[in-house]
């Protein structure tokens, strides 16, 4: 018995003086493991930057910011203007946030709402979810094919009773900035959803009864207390939402029409910064080759400042918190 | 203001309930409660836990109805008016009965609009920077906030947030003020604050207030019920031993209940 309690002993203070070297070896080497990694995808960035930058170099240099604001677009000249597909990426852009926000944010209170059973709501937003599930190419296709012929009635009837408006002006011909806007619209939608919903689901329940009491009604529970509570995340969403809209390639290069031209119409064809480049690369010559790579800078400095403002603005809303 | 226990006031019920009892579904949380409130007095709910005080005090505001499930038998009347008939707007009904909560809740605003979101939504016609001042300096809050109004709500410490919450409910105006554990969540110092602002609320509110700490009961309440709680299908049912002036309740109960409560002999 006593021999026994010796060796537990003996082999509790093994266990202590042991301790310190492989676990603390491992430990450290975890540190400096994901010190690497996170480092490691810094430098991916900085080095994919820096490439893009060198070899748009010889555009920046020739064509300098006069390429922000001119609109010709012609290769066999070498003559080329980037704003109908800046207007065209913010236009698009907005005009889905327009249709998506308002609905993504009504469906998103509606599912944190009691309004239905929970089985309900979940089947609901697992619905949601399949939708930013299917791939871009996917709702491409779709648009080409059932959307755009289902929508040209309306665009035809939006031309000519609002037609004495520039934004809808033109002859409508199905591919255009509005038809991008409405199918980037349903893409966005479920980002926008997913994340407030679970922004106010998250919200404490003490917050809703301390409105009650007080006399409020539902919605005004909802508009005047819950949203507010809520809104970094819902920002936060249409923000996230709003740099996938403006990158959207696939999507954007099959439904917008790709006309290298200014118009101001929406159901006039037109072009995004994304879908110019997705439509030129390939046969692009060594001078196009500079300006696409111009042309995607710009755009990669316009996502980052809009992720830079979403920042800002969540950060914002959270000191209010 | 000095009240005398013998003056008339003492007589006039606010709010009432006749054979009242709550269920969960099908659970009766708590069986046929009989009692008075009496305007302008504070009401102390006492008794152990679970035995439904706080299921009780929502019923009087309709607070219940934002639980699924929950269900209310028998009267209850506020100024003779059933609370429950079919053509009572419960949103109207907690205008005029508010309530405070056990944790503070202030909303994600600054002071300044915490306290003047419900005047907001029951469109209150008067000066808003007046009402704002009057219902802080009621809450005894004023001196603590008045340089920050513009500041998060949330930036209080944990006592000046539940006379927020205090002053948030009395700048709609109610007739009754209704107070779940208020200060279970406070240090000493703001728990005995919020003793004295009741004693100075009761002069234009009614209120009835949930507590654990009879000391508490006693140095604020003028009626004190005790409630209890018995085993019964489903789970323990609640109901109501006895409501009788505080004094009295303490020093002289009816039943032997009452009595190994309040003498601490009794779980
Ligand atoms: N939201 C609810 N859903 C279902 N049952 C509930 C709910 N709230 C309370 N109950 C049940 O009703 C009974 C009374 O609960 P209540 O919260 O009113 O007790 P209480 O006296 O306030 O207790 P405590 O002193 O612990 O706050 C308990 O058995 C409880 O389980
Ligand atoms: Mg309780």
């Amino acid at each position: 018995m006593s021999s026994f309690a010796g060796e537990s002993q003996r082999f509790t203070k093994q266990m202590i003086s042991k301790r310190n070297s492989p676990e603390r070896i491992a430990d450290q080497g975890f540190f400096w493991l994901t010190l690497v990694m996170a480092a490691s995808v810094a430098l991916l960035l900085i080095w994919i930057g820096l490439q893009i930058f060198t070899a748009a170099f010889p555009a920046i240099s020739t064509y300098g910011l006069g390429f922000l604001t001119s609109t010709t677009w012609n290769p066999v000249s070498n003559v080329y203007g980037l704003l109908p597909q800046i207007y065209g990426t913010l236009v698009s852009a907005l005009v889905a946030l327009l249709i998506a926000v308002p609905l993504g944010v009504g469906v998103a209170v509606f599912l944190s709402e009691d309004f239905i059973p929970y089985t309900l709501r979940d089947a609901i937003s697992m619905g949601i979810e399949l939708i930013a599930a299917i791939p871009s190419v996917v709702l491409g296709l779709w648009g080409i094919f059932v959307f755009v012929p289902f929508m040209r009635p309306f665009y035809t009837f939006l031309n000519s009773t609002l037609g004495w408006i520039p934004l809808f002006a033109g002859s409508p011909r199905g591919f255009s900035l509005l038809t991008l806007s409405l199918v980037l619209s349903v893409m966005i939608m479920p980002i926008i959803i997913s994340i407030s919903r679970g922004t106010l689901n998250q919200l404490p329940p003490e917050l809703r009864l301390g409105a009650m009491a007080l006399g409020a009604t539902r919605w005004e529970t909802i508009l005047r207390v819950l949203i507010p509570a809520g809104l970094s995340g819902i920002i936060g969403s249409v923000m996230l939402a709003l740099g996938r809209a403006m990158g959207e390639t696939m999507v954007a290069a099959m439904l917008v029409g790709n006309a290298n031209r200014l118009s101001a119409s929406l159901l006039d064809p037109g072009s995004t910064i994304a879908s110019l480049i997705a439509s030129q690369f390939a046969e692009a010559g060594r001078v196009q080759v500079q300006v696409l790579m111009y042309a995607g800078l710009v755009l990669m400095f316009m996502t980052l400042v809009i992720n830079i403002v979403a920042e800002m603005i969540i950060k914002k809303f959270q000191n209010i918190e | 203001m000095v009240y005398d226990s013998a003056t008339a006031v003492e007589t006039d019920t606010i709010i009432r309930t006749e054979n009242t009892s709550i269920y969960y579904g099908d659970f009766k949380a708590v069986s046929g409660v009989n009692l008075d409130i009496y305007r302008n007095k504070v009401t102390a709910f006492i008794g152990p836990s679970g035995c439904g005080k706080s299921t009780v005090l929502r019923c009087f505001n309709r607070t219940n109805d934002l639980i699924p499930g929950c269900r209310v038998e028998g009267r209850v009347t506020f100024h003779g008016e059933d609370l429950y008939s079919k053509d009572i707007d419960p949103v109207q009904v907690r205008r005029r009965i508010g309530m405070v909560f056990q944790k503070p809740n202030p909303f994600p605003k600054s002071v300044y609009d915490n306290i003047a979101y419900g005047a907001r939504i029951n469109r209150y016609p008067g000066n808003m920077d007046e009402l704002v001042e009057r219902s802080l300096r009621r809450a005894s809050l004023w001196d603590d906030v008045k340089d920050k109004l513009q500041a998060s709500g949330l930036s209080l410490s944990g006592g000046q947030q539940q006379r927020l919450c205090i002053a948030r409910a009395i700048a709609v105006e109610p007739e009754v003020v209704l107070m779940d554990e208020p200060c279970s969540a406070l240090d000493p110092i703001s728990t005995l604050k919020i003793e004295e602002l009741m004693n100075d609320l009761k002069q234009l509110y009614t209120i009835i207030i949930v507590t654990h700490n009879m000391q508490q009961a006693t140095r604020v309440a003028d009626y004190t019920a005790f409630y209890n709680a018995q085993e019964a299908k489903g789970g323990k049912m609640g109901y109501l031993v006895e409501v009788l002036p505080t004094d009295e309740l303490f020093n002289n109960p009816k039943e032997q209940s009452t009595k190994d409560y309040v003498t601490g002999r009794f779980g």
